[in-house]
């Protein structure tokens, strides 16, 4: 969903006028986009018909409806709005400690800040729990952040292209970010976000991934077998960044 | 004894959140326990240090946390890291602080921003229970201890208790990092914990 916006903001910049949405009439997917409060966000993308009876957001499995991020009160939302939710999600579909919710906060609020400070574009994030009974036979907690800005390779072009040369490409600004912490900001107190969530996500056995422009890089946990990082992918302008939280399993401590 | 020339102040900081928040939240939210992200962690600071001494006064600010529910690594970098930073460029610093009330839900991204600067700071986690915590070499850490066992030492056991050559480079590391403080008039050093004691 969130990706769908970041495809109608994209296409409606092309000049041609806000682009059409037409939507399935699943029972289930136009339950779902209700849950997520897609309408609320899509009426400022999309030219579409909205179901006539928009119910509440914010279904039980519903750890954070799709919002917007654009500027730091959002932010400031986003974190009141998840701090109820999240300790009640993450202890019992995750099995996590109550006390959870705090670095979860956390991780919200580097990620969207991320949208702010180096995308300089808007951006969308969400969260969710899934069952994920096949593909990992535990529930989840997935995080989605995209924006429409200048990417990571846009963001770091001005400080730290020359240095690379050549090589300075979509994958390398990536990695410059994801794994080194780079920022365009002489600044050594920035750059930490990303580590930090990496860093919490490594702990909770979770996969976090970044993508942005033709690149992918993930810190991939032993229940995934993504590669770490892959080039060559269809342009995705702006940025994403995901972030799987698994479930505990029997043998976590 | 001298009397000590320094009247250390208490800074709420869920208060002084309160008040720079209207402005950065648009009025449109009323958010005073979760201290996240930069702007607003920048004017925090901007805020704490109004309220300070001007250059070349001496201050001791105990900085309370105990309000806060939540900051994250950005605040936490503007509220603490660059807090004292600014100081420290003063040499000797003319400055000093005690972070207080810093609990479980703090103390990780506090920890990171000090370790990431390699700063140190003076935390009171557990009521009236001093720590020093961020980076410090093992000499900082036993002299920085036996100060705040012993809270004041006088100039006259100075010699006696901190006479080595380790001693009197940690103690003058604590010095120039705000970490303790030598009465310039007495010479007498003072844990900031017992300067603060009566505010507690």
């Amino acid at each position: 969903m969130v990706s769908l916006l970041l495809a109608g903001t994209v296409a409606g910049r092309g000049g041609s006028g806000v682009p059409l949405l037409e939507l399935p009439e699943s029972p289930d997917v136009a339950g779902y986009l209700v849950r997520m409060a897609f309408h609320e966000a899509a009426a400022d993308v999309f030219e579409y018909e909205a179901p006539a009876r928009r119910a509440k957001g914010g279904g039980s499995d519903v750890l954070l409806e799709i919002t917007r991020i654009q500027t730091n009160a959002d932010i400031h939302r986003v974190v009141d709005r998840v701090q109820g939710r999240a300790g009640t999600i993450l202890s019992t579909k995750l099995g996590y400690p109550p006390t959870s919710a705090v670095p979860f906060a956390v991780i919200l609020s580097e990620v969207c800040q991320n949208i702010i400070e180096h995308a300089e574009g808007p951006g969308w994030v969400a969260a969710q729990s899934y069952n994920w009974s096949k593909r990992l036979g535990r529930f989840v907690v997935v995080i989605s952040v995209m924006d429409s800005g200048r990417g990571f390779r846009g963001s770091l072009m001005g400080e730290h292209s020359a240095r690379y040369g050549d090589r300075w490409s979509d994958a390398t600004a990536l990695e410059a970010a994801f794994l080194h912490g780079l920022t365009r900001f002489p600044d050594s107190g920035r750059g930490q976000g990303i580590q930090q969530m990496r860093k919490q996500v490594r702990k909770w056995k979770g996969l976090i991934s970044a993508r942005s422009g033709s690149a992918r890089i993930t810190q991939v946990p032993e229940w995934d077998d993504s590669p770490p990082l892959v080039d060559g992918l269809a342009q995705l302008p702006g940025a994403q960044i995901s972030i799987v939280l698994p479930a505990k399993g029997a043998g976590d401590s | 004894m001298t009397e000590c020339p320094i009247e250390p102040v208490s800074i709420d900081v869920r208060e002084v959140l309160k008040g720079v928040g209207d402005d950065l939240m648009q009025q449109s939210v009323t958010l005073h326990s979760y201290l996240v992200t930069r702007p607003t962690g920048r004017a925090v600071r901007m805020a704490i240090e109004t309220q300070l001494p001007g250059a070349g006064q001496l201050s001791l600010s105990v900085i309370d946390f105990s309000e806060v529910m939540l900051i994250d690594f950005s605040c936490a970098d503007e509220v603490v890291a660059k807090l004292l930073q600014q100081y420290l460029a003063d040499e000797p610093p003319d400055a000093f602080f005690i972070f207080r009330g810093v609990h479980e839900a703090q103390w990780n991204q506090i920890l990171t921003v000090l370790d990431r600067q390699s700063l140190a700071a003076v935390v009171e986690r557990d009521a009236g229970v001093f720590e020093l915590v961020g980076v410090s070499s093992e000499d900082e850490d036993r002299v920085w201890g036996q100060l705040e066992e012993r809270g004041v030492v006088d100039t006259e056991e100075i010699e006696t208790l901190f006479g080595a050559h380790a001693d009197r480079q940690a103690l003058s590391s604590l010095f120039s990092r705000g970490l303790a403080f030598r009465n310039p008039g007495s010479g007498s050093i003072h844990a900031l914990s017992r300067l603060v004691r009566h505010l507690l």
